[in-house]
C-alpha cells in the first residue's frame, strides 16, 4: 500500500518535472532550418541561435525579449534561428558548445552564462559567441551591457513627480553591483525632481520569489512610499501585486509590466531593449563585421528607456522626463552607477 | 546438482524477464513518443536520431552523456538504499546540495596537500556531511517516529536557503552570485586530458566513482548482515524487531547511507563539473530526478545504473533534439512517456494477467475432460 502510494506520488512528481514549466512555446519552429527560397544563394548566409538560461521561452521577459531580437533579425535576413533552452545551470557549457558547432554565432543570454561563456569560446576559438548582460573578454566573443543607471534615472523622474507622500521605495533583488546600478540611477532621478524625497531602499536577497517582494513593498507602503519601484525578478510580481491590493504606484522592470498589474497600478517600466542587443550581434555576424567588442547600449543607443503601457503617465511629466532624457543624450547629466558616484552627483533641475 | 541447475536456470529466466519487461516499455513509448512528435507536426526519425547521435553518436557526445550519468547514478542509488529500508528519501536533493557545499568549503579552504588526498578527501568530506542531513531524518524517524517524507522535503529547503547564505556570504566571489572556485589539486581528472577521443567533453572520474560504489551498494545491500538486516526492516519492520533485528539502529543507519551517496553526488559534480556553487534559484533536480531512477532501477543499484544511464540519455538527446526543432515542450513529453511507461510496469502486469488466463482456461479444459 505503501509503496504504491510511494509510487503514484513519484510518477506524478517525476511527469511535473518534466512538463510542470512547460509554457506553450511561441511558435513551433520549422523542422529544418530552410534560408530563404526566393534569394538567389551567392554564398549561404550566417546562421545564428541563442542557449536561454533556465527561465526558458515563455518567461515574457530577459529570454523572451531575446528571442524576439533574433526572430527580427531571421525574419530580415532570411534565416531562421534557432533556440535551445537550458534545463540545468550544468547544462549551460555543452548547450553552448552544441549550439556552436550547428550555427556561426552562439548567444548566451544573461549574466549567469559568464563562466561556461569563458570555457566554451576558449574551446572552440574559431567560433563566434555573443553574451547578453555580462562582459566576457576574449577574441571571439560579443558583449553587450546596458546603462539600467539611465532608465532607472528616467522613471525615477516619473517617479519624484508622481510621488504625493514624498516617499518612495526602491525594492532590489540580490544586492550585486548590477542592480546597484539601478538603485544609484533611480535615486540620482528622484533627488534631481525632489531633492526633499525620502528614499526606502530595501533588497529581498532573491529573484525569485514574489512573496518576499510583496512583503517589502507592503513594509514600505506601511512607512508611506507610495511609488516603489522594483529590480528584483520575479520578486516584482509580488511587488504589483501589493500594489494593486494597497494601491499604489509600482514601477516595472526589465519590460514593459503594465499586463501585470489587474488594475494598472504600473506606472511605467524601465525597459531595457535585450532584443536589440541579439539584433545587434545577429546583424554584425552577417554583415561580416562581427568583432570582439564590448556594447555598453544606454538611452542615446535605445538600450534603455522607459514605457508607459497603461497610460498612466501625464503629458506633463512626460515632457519633463523627455527634457532629461534628452540630456542624458547629450551628455550634460552622467548618471551615477554607484553609491559613491550618487553622492558626488549634483542634483541638475531642468524644470 | 540438479537442484542448483534448475535454481539457476529459474534465477536466469527471471533475470532475463527483469531485463526484457522494461525493454519492452522502452520500445513501446519510443513509438508513441514518436506519434506525438508527428502529432506536434515534427519528423519523428528526425528527433530520434538526434536524440541518439547526441547523447551517443560520437565520444564526445557519449562522455557528456556520462557526465549527466554520473550524479544520478548516485542519487538514484540513495533514493533505492532507503527504499530498500522502506524508506522514501525525498531529501537527496538537500543532501546532494549541502553536499556540493561541503566540497567547495573543503576544495577552497583546505590547501597545500597533494591533488589525490585532496581529491579524496573533498569527496570524503562531501559524502560525509550528506550523509549527516540523511541521518538527521532517520534519525527523527527512529526516536520520534515523525515522517521521513515529510522531514527530508523540510531538509531540502532548509539545505537550499543554508547553500544559498553560505555561497552569497561566507564563499562569496565577489560581487557574483556563485561561491569561490576550488583548488585545481581538488579537482577530479577528466578523461579529455589523456584519452584524445574524449576531448570536447567534461567526462571525468567520477562515474568510475559512481559504479564502484553501485558495485558497494549491491555488496552491501545482498552480501552482508547489515544488508541483510536492512532490507528485512524494509520489508516488515515488526517481523524484523521481532528476529531481534534493531530497527531505530538500521533506520538511522541507511538513511545516513543514503544520504552519504547523494552527498557523494554533489560533491562530485563540484570537483568534476562545476568547480563552484551558484546560488541557487531552485532545486537541482538532480535529488528528485534520483526518485525516478531508483524505482525505474526497480530500487535495484544495478537496475539504478540501467536506469540512470537511460535518464542521462535523455537528458542529453533533449538539447539535440531541440536544435532540430522539436519544441522544448515536446522533447519533455516523450521522456515523460518514456519514464512513465518503464515505471509503470504495465507491460509485465499485462504479459502476466495474460499467461494466468491461460492457465485458467486450460486448467478448465482440463478440468471439463475429466
Amino acid at each position: 500500500m505503501k509503496k504504491s502510494l510511494a509510487l503514484l506520488l513519484v510518477l506524478v512528481m517525476a511527469m511535473s518535472l518534466f512538463v510542470g514549466c512547460a509554457q506553450p512555446a511561441p511558435a513551433p519552429a520549422e523542422p529544418t532550418p530552410a534560408p530563404a527560397p526566393a534569394e538567389p544563394a551567392k554564398e549561404p548566409a550566417k546562421t545564428f541561435g541563442m542557449v536561454t538560461d533556465t527561465g526558458g521561452l515563455g518567461d515574457k521577459s530577459f529570454n523572451d525579449s531575446a528571442w524576439e531580437g533574433l526572430q527580427k533579425a531571421g525574419t530580415e535576413f532570411g534565416v531562421e534561428p534557432v533556440v535551445l533552452q537550458s534545463t540545468k545551470q550544468e547544462d549551460y557549457e555543452p548547450n553552448l558548445g552544441n549550439m556552436s558547432q550547428q550555427v556561426d554565432l552562439t548567444v548566451g543570454v544573461g549574466f549567469l552564462f559568464e563562466n561556461a561563456m569563458k570555457a566554451v569560446a576558449e574551446q572552440y576559438p574559431d567560433k563566434k559567441f555573443g553574451i547578453v548582460d555580462m562582459v566576457v573578454e576574449m577574441p571571439n566573443v560579443m558583449s553587450v551591457v546596458f546603462k539600467e543607471h539611465e532608465g532607472s534615472f528616467l522613471v525615477g523622474v516619473i517617479a519624484g513627480l508622481t510621488t504625493k507622500s514624498n516617499v518612495i521605495g526602491f525594492v532590489g533583488g540580490m544586492e550585486l553591483p548590477l542592480i546597484k546600478k539601478f538603485e544609484a540611477g533611480f535615486r540620482a532621478g528622484v533627488l534631481s525632481v525632489k531633492p526633499d524625497a525620502k528614499i526606502l531602499v530595501n533588497y529581498t536577497g532573491v529573484f525569485d520569489n514574489p512573496d518576499k517582494g510583496k512583503e517589502v513593498a507592503l513594509a514600505q507602503f506601511a512607512n508611506k512610499a507610495d511609488v516603489i519601484y522594483h529590480a528584483s525578478g520575479a520578486c516584482g510580481i509580488g511587488v504589483i501585486q501589493a500594489a494593486d491590493e494597497k494601491n499604489f504606484w509600482a514601477i516595472g522592470v526589465d519590460q514593459d509590466q503594465s499586463a501585470v498589474s489587474t488594475k494598472n497600478k504600473v506606472l511605467a517600466s524601465m525597459i531595457k531593449r535585450v532584443d536589440t542587443a541579439t539584433y545587434t550581434m545577429a546583424k554584425a555576424i552577417v554583415d561580416g563585421n562581427f568583432e570582439s567588442k564590448i556594447l555598453d547600449l544606454g538611452v542615446k543607443e535605445e538600450g534603455v528607456g522607459y514605457s508607459d503601457g497603461g497610460n498612466n503617465v501625464s503629458a506633463e511629466v512626460k515632457a519633463v522626463v523627455e527634457k532629461y532624457k534628452q540630456a542624458i543624450i547629450d551628455g550634460t547629466i552622467v548618471v551615477p552607477t554607484t553609491e559613491e558616484e550618487l553622492k558626488a552627483f549634483k542634483p541638475v533641475t531642468l524644470q | 546438482m540438479e537442484n542448483k541447475v534448475s535454481e539457476f536456470k529459474a534465477r536466469l529466466q527471471q533475470n532475463t524477464k527483469a531485463i526484457a519487461y522494461p525493454l519492452i516499455a522502452i520500445l513501446l513509448s519510443f513509438i508513441v513518443g514518436g506519434i506525438i512528435v508527428a502529432a506536434f507536426g515534427n519528423d519523428p526519425i528526425v528527433a530520434y536520431t538526434a536524440m541518439f547521435k547526441g547523447s551517443l553518436g560520437s565520444w564526445s557526445n557519449f562522455g557528456e552523456t556520462l557526465v549527466s550519468v554520473t550524479p544520478l547514478i548516485l542519487t538514484g542509488l540513495s533514493v533505492a538504499f532507503a527504499f530498500r529500508c522502506g524508506l522514501f528519501n525525498i531529501g537527496a536533493e538537500g543532501q546532494f546540495i549541502i553536499g556540493s557545499v561541503a566540497a567547495v568549503w573543503a576544495g577552497w579552504a583546505i590547501k597545500g596537500i597533494p591533488a589525490l588526498l585532496h581529491v579524496l578527501l573533498v569527496l570524503l568530506i562531501g559524502a560525509a556531511v550528506g550523509g549527516i542531513w540523511g541521518g538527521v531524518v532517520g534519525w527523527l524517524k527512529a526516536k520520534v517516529g515523525s515522517h521521513e517524507v515529510i522531514n527530508s522535503i523540510m531538509m531540502n529547503y532548509i539545505a537550499m536557503y543554508f547553500s544559498n547564505y553560505i555561497v552569497m556570504n561566507l564563499l562569496n566571489e565577489p560581487d557574483k552570485a556563485f561561491s569561490h572556485a576550488i583548488a585545481d589539486t581538488a579537482k577530479l581528472w577528466r578523461f579529455a586530458e589523456t584519452i584524445t577521443v574524449f576531448k570536447g567533453s567534461r567526462v571525468h572520474m567520477g562515474i568510475v566513482v559512481a559504479l564502484i560504489v553501485a558495485v558497494f551498494a549491491y555488496y552491501l545491500l545482498n552480501k552482508t548482515v547489515r544488508g541483510y538486516e536492512i532490507r528485512a526492516v524494509g520489508f516488515n519492520p515488526y517481523a524484523a524487531e521481532y528476529g531481534g533485528i534493531n530497527v531505530p539502529r538500521n533506520v538511522v543507519l541507511a538513511m545516513f547511507i543514503s544520504g552519504v551517496f547523494a552527498g557523494l553526488a554533489g560533491a562530485i559534480m563540484v570537483t568534476g563539473i562545476q568547480f563552484r556553487v551558484n546560488n541557487l534559484f531552485g532545486f537541482t533536480g538532480y535529488g528528485l530526478d534520483g526518485i525516478a531512477v531508483a524505482l525505474v532501477g526497480n530500487n535495484h543499484p544495478i537496475g539504478v545504473i540501467l536506469s540512470a544511464f537511460l535518464f542521462g540519455v535523455l537528458q542529453k538527446g533533449g538539447p539535440m533534439m531541440q536544435l532540430k526543432g522539436v519544441p522544448k515542450e515536446v522533447v519533455g513529453i516523450i521522456q515523460g512517456i518514456i519514464i512513465l511507461f518503464v515505471a509503470v510496469n504495465f507491460i509485465k502486469v499485462m504479459i502476466e494477467r495474460y499467461s494466468e488466463k491461460q492457465k485458467i482456461k486450460k486448467g478448465s479444459v482440463e478440468g471439463e475432460g475429466k
